[in-house]
């Protein structure tokens, strides 16, 4: 059992943070806000798969990458072709030149489903891609750079020019991809109307639930073996490789990994939001997607939950009040962070909670509470 | 070939190739900078944009005052100058706050510098306003001349060339055969030794950082020459110039001039056959494939690892 909970959860501390934050997410959040500002939590979630894939690549792994939003975007769009498909059918684009294409391609004189479209009529399949086309192409990049040994400030660079070659590439190919407007009008999942109220609860469920799961999976990923390497190739990488350590194929695991969890993310955009884009695509998101693991604490995956969620609330509450303000204070985020708090929310809360264990407080109340009432309830028989 | 005869093939390729060395200069004046700060001290300034950015407003600020005074035939050479000396002293004030501190941290600061540059924008965008604006430029850069009939070469691209190989002339020579250069080197190759022999190591690292920034700021005032500026503009040469520092190879002033020049060629040249975002995408592949066949760039110098 504490084999267990050391394994996945992170410890007895982690185990009553995940806890909270698993309460907060299944049951607090759905009780207590309406159904619009828990799809706003729900796309937030969506992002906080990318920051944890963050912290295992960049917290632990010491490999910035600024094109998640890449495997982000990727993972969305495979979604986001079979849903275009469905909705595709020919009696609902009667009315188009081509009847049964998307209308994008329609617009675009394109008369019949290019090659690539053909496999996301299948849904196994779709499910297959979202999670192989983006680990493929981050085992593409990452064998070809972390095998010449590449890292460092040149990987982040690289990686960026990957995310805008990308997304020109979605905006200029309109017709194959939808262009800048994305794949839009995603109507059923399965025959299943994603845009219920009923069918918005359930996939909220379904995306908070994966999100705990990738926690516990990443956290035995953590504490494994492969976890210490990690930590031990971000500090002194010359060290474990002379110690007879394939650096390399490590640093591709890690970086594959992260691609997957993200594209989970972005397949869950996707069903969740009803559209997919390029703006989730370039530079921009991928780079505000690392300042939500630097927010939360770069080293917690928990805490980059938090970061997505904090740093996207205030995103919200400001460009929807003071749009002028909030370069100014995402910017301001930024630095701040890096210069002042390099352990973000999560080392906070460590600081401070130092001397107030919660688990053991809760333990020990309960523990209390349960032979007081184990006590009376043997008074009584 | 795509329907043209080999005459037209011949002009256009001339013309585009002449585009393409407008946007080489810029990139090379961009790259310049970036090369000082990121070859010579390991910093990524992800705001060097906006300090072109910078130059490129002094200058638009600069020609509205010339208006008003009627000098606009010899206010140029002034704005230019405005223009480094503006980002020069941000850059040393940008160093004094924030790099410094992160020096040993090179990831970090790459996040750093992207939040400042987010807020250098949004001051752009509360000070000029959303919307591009351009430079009154002075009458004999406009115009262009013909050697051929079918060919038309824009004065304002041989002005912004001849800028470019000046300031780069500039850049080797500070580098290469001054004192402050020497001292630079010095630091760069070993920051112990260099302290060691009374070189004020602190003091070479912020003014190689406001230079980098002043040399975007001349690549700011030669950018109004070709195109006009809003709050954003900065950055949408941000990654093409970090392309241009890493393919060249980091600390090779050779490398960036090849890199910047084969960059910005291939560009305008496979715009004009191909649509403008094809042609970006396939020189940016191109770059990226290069780069991951050959990490250290075109001209790395010869050490061993």
């Amino acid at each position: 059992m504490t084999v267990i909970v050391d394994k996945c959860f992170g410890g007895k501390q982690g185990a009553v943070n995940l806890a909270i934050l698993a309460i907060l997410l299944l049951v607090i959040f759905p009780l207590w806000l309406d159904l619009f500002r828990l799809g706003l939590i729900g796309k937030y979630v969506t992002y906080a798969f990318v920051a944890v894939s963050l912290v295992l690549l960049w917290g632990n792994g010491g490999i910035l990458s600024l094109g998640q939003g890449m495997f982000f975007g990727l993972g969305g769009y495979c979604m986001a072709m079979f849903l275009k498909l469905e909705a595709s059918d020919p009696i609902s684009t009667k009315i188009q030149t081509t009847p049964g294409i998307p209308d994008f391609m329609d617009w675009n004189q394109i008369t019949e489903i290019p090659w690539f479209w053909m496999p996301f009529k299948s849904f196994p399949l779709t499910v297959f891609f979202v999670l192989a086309v983006p680990t493929f192409l981050a085992f593409i990049i990452g064998y070809a750079m972390f095998k010449r040994r590449v890292g460092g400030v040149y990987f982040a660079i690289i990686t960026q020019a990957i995310a805008l070659i990308l997304s020109i590439l979605i905006v200029g190919q309109q017709g194959y991809t939808g262009g800048v407007n994305g794949i839009t009008d995603l109507k059923t999942l399965l025959g299943w109307d994603i845009r219920t109220d009923s069918a918005k609860y359930v996939l909220y469920f379904i995306n908070a639930s994966l999100l705990i799961g990738v926690i516990i999976l990443s956290n035995y990923v953590l504490s494994s073996k492969f976890g210490m390497l990690l930590l031990a190739m971000r500090d002194k990488e010359e060290r474990v490789r002379f110690s007879g350590y394939d650096v390399s194929s490590f640093k591709i695991f890690i970086f594959c990994y992260a691609a997957m969890i993200s594209a989970i993310g972005g397949a869950m955009f996707t069903l969740q939001i009803g559209f997919m884009s390029p703006s989730f695509v370039g530079i921009v998101p991928s780079i505000e997607m690392v300042i939500f693991a630097a927010v939360g604490g770069r080293m917690s995956l928990i805490g980059a939950v938090y970061g997505a969620l904090l740093v996207n609330f205030g995103k919200t509450m400001f460009s929807e009040n003071f749009p002028e303000l909030w370069l100014f204070l995402m910017g301001g985020l930024f630095i701040a962070v890096v210069m002042f708090f390099p352990d973000g929310l999560a080392g906070v809360y460590r600081d401070h909670a130092k001397n107030f264990n919660l688990a053991d407080w809760l333990i020990a109340r309960y523990t209390k509470w349960f032979k007081k009432e184990a006590n009376m309830l043997g008074d009584k028989v | 070939m795509f329907g043209y005869s080999m005459e037209e093939v011949g002009n256009i390729v001339v013309m585009q190739g002449f585009s393409g060395l407008s946007l080489f200069s810029v990139l090379l004046l961009m790259a310049l900078g970036l090369a000082i700060i990121f070859g010579q001290m390991g910093v990524i300034n992800m705001a060097h944009g906006e300090f072109m950015t910078v130059g490129a407003y002094t200058t638009v600020f600069l020609s509205k005052m010339a208006v008003e005074f009627d000098i606009v035939n010899s206010y140029f050479i002034f704005a230019i100058i405005a223009a480094f000396i503006l980002a020069f002293f941000i850059g040393y004030f940008v160093e004094y706050a924030l790099i410094r501190h992160l020096y040993k941290r090179p990831l970090d600061t790459l996040l750093a510098t992207w939040g400042l540059s987010l807020v250098m924008q949004q001051i752009f965008r509360s000070t000029f306003g959303a919307k591009e604006v351009s430079a009154e430029l002075p009458e004999w850069l406009l115009g262009s001349f013909k050697p051929t009939p079918d060919i038309d070469i824009p004065i304002n691209g041989v002005f912004v060339m001849g800028l470019a190989l000046i300031v780069t002339v500039g850049v080797y020579l500070f580098m290469f055969r001054s004192r402050g250069g020497l001292r630079i080197r010095a630091t760069v190759q070993n920051r112990m030794m260099a302290g060691a022999v009374g070189i004020n190591t602190q003091k070479v690292d912020r003014l190689t950082f406001a230079l980098g920034c002043g040399i975007a700021g001349v690549a700011g005032a030669a950018f109004t020459t070709i195109a006009s500026t809003g709050p954003t503009t900065g950055s949408l040469y941000i990654v093409d110039s970090f392309m241009v520092v890493v393919f060249g190879g980091a600390a090779s002033l050779m490398g960036t001039i090849a890199s910047a020049f084969g960059i910005a060629q291939a560009q305008s040249i496979l715009q004009f056959f191909m649509t403008s975002s094809m042609g970006k995408v396939s020189t940016l592949m191109t770059i990226v494939i290069i780069l991951m066949m050959r990490p250290e760039g075109l001209f790395a110098s010869k050490v061993r690892k």
